[in-house]
């Protein structure tokens, strides 16, 4: 954060983004990124059962299936984290 | 040594009357009239005796080393102290205080024997009068001069004596200022010789050797043993270098010791020594002579050569006495500005001793960087504590951001000495307290070996009378505790537990309170359980028992989940062998039981009968500590145990009612007020068994005079009249109401008004009635002093009554009529104020015809001259213009108002107040009775009203624009408004557009938002900027209804978004916020897309108020554009190269995704590019169809 906002109210701002997971900042990196988008992804959809039916239906699968994979996926959604850049 | 002694050595002394002339003559020459003001300021010298002590102890403490941190890896610091050395210092501190009392009871007895000697022999033998003199012969010499010290001033000896006493001492000071300053002159008839012959009488001499200023000395080592030079060998003052004294006259004796206030004379030039060149240059070669100094004169250190800015005036390296001395004369004219510092606000003589390494210019290549952090630490220390405003800001923030580099130990060496200086006011401590904060949060973990000394000077602060000083004490130690850790805060104060001095154990226990709630309860439990039952010491017991109060008196409610714990922890204490302890234990159960009512009975079972026990064994303060735990504890308890418990404790209460003791009294109070309160307690019993006694004891003169006392027998009555009824109580107490004591009437009148208020009239008869009525008008009419109580009572009781007060009416009235017109101004605006509170009576009992005639003679008072009076005639008038109504108000609101006009240009804050709402009420209710160019007139009066300090005035003020412009029209009212916006002050602008937003939102915004525009086409900032302010608070009020005038404003919009002024920007965006939010959904998309665009480049903005606008607007946009669009904003910055970029995008996004995280998801783009053989970014869910 640039030296001028530091003592403002803005840090509160800050601060309270930081609390609350799926919030972002400057550093970040393209997988964690990415990842919240498709864990946001699949709450929303088990959260909107029209949504949720429409996924079974074309899936063929038990809505209770799709639910519970789309849970199951939240753990890791783009697979594992890349492997740290050695420094 | 104690005063008596004091008192026989002040008789060896000249008469009385010539030291009353000495006195009076130098009470001629500088005198600092502001001295005393300054003295008030100071902390230390407005606290009480308790607190000075305690201030004397914590600069000893202060001195200790610094002790090591175990926690710490790899420090084995040579000069660092252990938990061990604590303890083992502490012991000896406690030996040593045992044998300093041994030696002052050995001498008290012989000083007993050698006053029978002086008896039996009047000449006594010259080492005993020396040692009653309290000369050097007594040994411990340090310890002399704490007590001395420890003596306020004030309690020393009273009048002549002390005031004498003081002005020794400054005479003191001069010289020994005097004597380093002067150097150039030394020898000649000023020699010693030449003084020797003129001082008195040796017998005489022996009392100045006691030379007051060695008491400073003293005082002064002990806070700088390290810097302390050894006390100069004794000299009689005489000896010493007398420079610049005038010669010595025949008067002898005394006279020669008043002096001109040399110093002041050497600061100014043409007064100064001449130095050597001059001499040079005026006398001839020949026939002088350089005397060589006699034998046995001691050079006073030479000045060394100075470029300070002080003029002459030297500081030494070290913190000496002789620097304290030359600081204490430098006097206000202090130099308010330091090379590498600049201007400061203010420099006391005291900070020249701590800062004089910064005073002097040096020459910084050659110094180490150790030096170089140090000057630097200095100098953004005095920034903070002597400087501006914005120079302590920033150095606040140099400070703070640098303290890991600068390290804790050069931090609070620099930090510590200053707050324990003598002369520290709020204002620094504050500053300093505030340093510490910061810092501490910086340092964190390093800060460890400092724990102890910051500690000592921070826990003076738990027990200050300032509240804001407390929290701030408490805020620091819990930032303490954070930082270092319990195990490491327990060794640390762990010594200071059994401390033989009460003042270190108090403030120790209420740190630890403090650390129990920064670090939670149970992790302190243990060791509080293992303090509480220490074998070793009662005073650990006590010390242990007391942090368990205040952690109760401190947390309250938060210490339900641990009560039992905490309960037993001291249950034990009330079987102690030590009455202190038992005492102790007491108040702690009580503050518990405060703490966790009303639960947490179940808590006490344990201790219940021990303090059954206890209050039938006990006297005097313990018993009273006793019955203030029971008083806490039977609230708590079922009904049927509490009206049992209630019966048993009622019989001590009783006999304890005749008890002298002031805090028994009081706790007596407390107890039956609450056992009145428990369900349990019968309105009989309360009626037979308490009320007699209690009235018979506390229902007299004596109670009412102290504050105190008056308040709790007024509480505890009301508290029993809940249970006993108000006949039963008013009945008792009527009569005083015409008691001859005031106080005691007051003390009636108070228990009546809140009784009647709790519980109404409806239990009081006819009788009680007329005898109510006729005590209060006697005590109102008798009452001398003004204040609110007999006001109130009047109109509580006479309220309460209601119709029943009809026929006192006349009555009441007249007398009010007859008050109206009395000589003093505080009694006709008594009789206004209950005026206003009598309307809302007089007009339920259909008494229209009093209320006119009030109206009339009110009206006649309004050219009263009292402000304060004239504004509660005004406020009676609105009081009465409100019951009767517009339309049949008497005076006819028509003559009424014209006269008001001229009024509202009274500056008093009361006048304008009572005006204001008189002319708003009006303008409300019956605009059309009154002329529209008188209205104008009063439109013009309003805008001075936007001026006033208080925020209700210009409320009220602008509240009436609106009421005026709906029943005038809005086009004058705007006018005059907007114009409005065209001066100077900034309130009285912001003030006129809340008011055009008012009139706006009365009229209709298609009335006023043209003109508003027409206006902002103005060249003028002010009016611009009004404009927009206007138009900001327009569309805040009137919410979805802007969607009708969106597009009228897009242009000015779009011209103010794009201005260089970053206040219009700031507004501008201010604007579109309240007209996003306000149409959101309504179809305006279109513009404000066009808005969004123009609004956010402004993203980058730094200025906090700006960039908070501008977050503002965005966010707004968020609900009326939707967070896709948003989103596909923000996208562009979210990964760009620049950090500065990303750190305002992300932050967009963050506020973004808080507000609308689900329906973002069908907006995030697809990334399946991105993929790897690691990592699949697909988003299959979305990907598939039906």
């Amino acid at each position: 954060m640039s030296s001028e906002l530091r003592y403002t109210a803005n840090t509160q701002l800050e601060h309270l983004h930081a609390r609350y997971t799926g919030t972002g900042h400057a550093d970040i990196t393209k997988y964690d990124w990415i990842t919240h988008q498709h864990r946001d992804t699949y709450a929303s959809i088990v959260g909107h059962a029209p949504l949720l039916s429409y996924l079974a239906l074309a899936d063929g699968e038990a809505t209770g299936r799709v639910k519970f994979e789309m849970t199951e996926k939240m753990l890791q959604p783009c697979g594992p984290p890349p492997k740290k850049e050695e420094d | 040594m104690s005063s008596p002694e004091r008192h026989e050595l002040q008789s060896y002394t000249a008469p009385k009357d010539v030291l009353d002339e000495f006195a009076a003559m130098a009470e001629e020459e500088d005198i600092d009239p502001f001295a005393e003001t300054a003295l008030k300021r100071q902390i230390l010298q407005r606290g009480s005796d308790y607190q000075r002590k305690g201030a004397e102890r914590a600069m000893e403490r202060g001195n200790e080393a610094v002790r090591a941190d175990p926690f710490a890896q790899g420090q084995e610091g040579e000069d660092t102290a252990g938990y061990r050395d604590a303890m083992r210092l502490q012991m000896l501190e406690r030996e040593e205080e045992r044998v300093r009392r041994a030696i002052a009871e050995k001498e008290r007895k012989e000083k007993e024997e050698g006053k029978q000697a002086q008896e039996e022999d009047k000449t006594p033998p010259a080492e005993l009068l020396a040692l009653m003199r309290g000369g050097d012969k007594t040994p411990p010499r340090a310890g002399e001069a704490m007590d001395l010290d420890r003596t306020p001033p004030k309690a020393q000896v009273s009048g002549a004596t002390t005031r004498r006493k003081r002005r020794w001492d400054l005479k003191d000071d001069e010289e020994t200022a005097v004597e380093s300053d002067s150097t150039a002159v030394n020898t000649g008839e000023w020699s010693d010789k030449a003084l020797e012959e003129a001082a008195p009488p040796k017998k005489k001499r022996s009392r100045w050797d006691e030379t007051p200023a060695e008491e400073k000395d003293v005082k002064l080592e002990e806070a700088a043993p390290a810097a302390a030079a050894a006390p100069p060998p004794k000299r009689s003052r005489w000896d010493q270098t007398p420079a610049g004294m005038p010669a010595p006259t025949a008067a002898g004796g005394l006279a020669q010791i008043i002096m001109p206030n040399y110093h002041a004379l050497s600061e100014d030039k043409n007064n100064r020594y001449m130095s050597d060149e001059e001499l040079d240059v005026l006398l001839p070669p020949s026939g002088y002579v350089i005397v060589t100094p006699p034998p046995g004169y001691e050079r006073v250190a030479p000045p060394k050569n100075m470029s300070t800015p002080l003029g002459g005036f030297q500081i030494q390296e070290e913190g000496s006495a002789a620097t304290a001395a030359i600081a204490a004369a430098l006097g206000p004219e202090a130099p308010t500005e330091i090379p590498g510092v600049g201007n400061l606000a203010f420099f006391k003589p005291e900070d020249a001793t701590y800062f004089s390494k910064i005073l002097k210019e040096e020459d910084e290549t050659e110094m180490t960087v150790e030096e170089l952090k140090e000057r630097k630490i200095m100098r953004l220390l005095l920034k903070i504590k002597n400087g501006t405003p914005p120079v302590r800001k920033t150095a606040l923030r140099q400070i703070t951001d640098k303290a890991r580099e600068f390290g804790a130990g050069p931090l609070f060496d620099k930090i510590l000495p200053l707050l324990m200086e003598r002369t520290l006011e709020d204002q620094e401590r504050h500053l300093l307290v505030k340093v510490i904060d910061r810092v501490l949060y910086k340092l964190d973990d390093l800060v460890r070996p400092y724990v102890h000394k910051i500690l000592v000077v921070i826990e003076p602060l738990l027990i200050d009378e300032d509240y804001y000083a407390r929290v701030e004490g408490r805020e620091i130690i819990s930032n303490l505790s954070k930082a270092a850790g319990l195990a490491h805060m327990i060794s640390t104060m762990r010594p200071d537990i059994d401390h033989v001095d009460e003042y270190v154990r108090n403030t120790t226990a209420r740190a630890f309170s403090v650390v129990a709630s920064a670090l939670g309860i149970p992790s302190l439990l243990p060791f509080l359980r293992a303090v509480c039952r220490s074998k070793k010491s009662w005073q650990a017991r006590h010390t242990g028992i007391r942090i368990v109060q205040q952690i109760a008196i401190m947390m309250g409610c938060a210490v339900l989940p641990h009560l039992r714990n905490l309960v037993d922890c001291v249950a034990h204490g009330l079987e102690d062998d030590q009455q202190k302890v038992r005492t102790m234990t007491a108040l702690a159960l009580a503050a518990l039981a405060e703490a966790a009512a009303p639960y947490g009975i179940e808590s006490f079972d344990n201790v219940l009968k021990p303090l059954w026990i206890g209050i039938r064994q006990h006297r005097g303060k313990g018993l009273a500590a006793f019955l203030k735990a029971i008083g806490f504890i039977i609230p708590l308890m079922d009904p049927e145990y509490a009206s049992y418990y209630t019966k048993e404790v009622t019989v001590i209460l009783i006999r304890e009612f005749q008890s002298s003791d002031e805090e028994m009294k009081k706790i007596v109070l407390k107890v039956v007020k609450q056992c009145a309160a428990t369900e349990g307690v019968t309105p009989a019993y309360i009626k037979h068994d308490i009320l007699p006694e209690f009235f018979k004891a506390f229902w007299v003169r004596r109670m009412a005079l102290d504050k105190r006392n008056f308040k709790q027998v007024v509480e505890t009555t009301v508290e029993l009249a809940q249970k006993a009824g108000v006949s039963e109580i008013v009945g008792r107490i009527v009569n005083d109401l015409k008691d001859d004591s005031e106080p005691y009437r007051k003390m009636v009148m108070e228990t009546i008004t809140q009784v009647v208020a709790k519980l109404g009239a409806s239990d009081i008869d006819e009788k009680l009635e007329e005898k109510l009525i006729d005590g209060i008008i006697y005590a109102f009419q008798e009452q001398t002093t003004e204040d609110q109580i007999m006001l109130d009572g009047f109109g509580t009781v006479v309220n309460a009554l209601g119709v029943r007060v009809k026929k006192y009416l006349t009555q009441i009235v007249s007398t009010v009529l007859w008050r109206l017109n009395n000589k003093s101004a505080k009694v006709r605006q008594q009789a206004a104020d209950l005026t206003t509170r009598l309307a809302v009576v007089i007009k339920q009992c259909g008494e229209d015809a009093l209320l006119s005639k009030l109206g009339l003679v009110l009206f006649e008072q309004l050219g009263e001259e009292y402000p304060d009076t004239l504004g509660s005639i005004i406020a009676a008038e609105g009081a009465i213009a409100n019951v009767v109504g517009m339309t049949h108000m008497n005076p006819p609101v028509k003559d009424l108002l014209p006269r008001m006009t001229p009024i509202l240009r009274n500056r008093h804050e009361k006048v304008q107040e009572a005006s204001i709402n008189l002319i708003g009420r009006i303008a409300d209710r019956g605009a059309e009775f009154v002329p529209a160019r008188e209205w104008m007139r009063i439109c013009f009066e309003l805008l001075d009203l936007l001026k006033a300090h208080k925020k209700g005035i210009r409320r009220a003020a602008v509240n009436s624009f609106g009421y005026i412009a709906k029943s005038l029209g809005p086009q004058d009212v705007l006018q005059v408004l907007l114009t409005n916006l065209r001066v100077q002050e900034r309130q009285s602008r912001v003030c006129s557009t809340v008011a055009i937003a008012i009139v706006a939102e009365t009229c209709g915004p298609f009335t006023c938002i043209p003109a508003i525009l027409n206006e902002y086409r103005t060249a003028e900032l002010n009016v611009r900027t009004g404009c927009l302010k206007a138009l900001s608070f327009v569309f805040e009020y009137v919410g979805p209804q802007s969607a009708f005038y969106v597009d009228s404003v897009v242009t000015m919009l779009e011209d103010a978004l794009t201005d260089r002024d970053l206040v219009h920007r700031q507004t501008a965006s201010t604007i579109v916020k309240h007209l996003a939010l306000g149409v959101a959904g309504l179809g305006c998309e279109d513009s404000m897309m066009h808005l969004m665009n123009l609004v956010w480049p402004n993203c980058f903005e730094t200025s906090p108020h700006v960039i908070g606008a501008v977050m503002d607007a965005i966010e707004a946009m968020r609900v009326s554009l939707g967070p896709g669009i948003l989103l596909s904003y923000t996208l562009q910055g979210l990964f760009h190269p620049a950090r500065k970029v990303r750190e305002v995008y992300w932050r967009i996004y963050n506020a973004l995704y808080l507000g609308a995280e689900d329906s973002m998801v069908p907006f995030y783009p697809d990334l399946s590019d991105l993929s790897d053989k690691r990592n699949t970014y697909d988003r299959h869910a979305l990907q598939m169809f039906l």
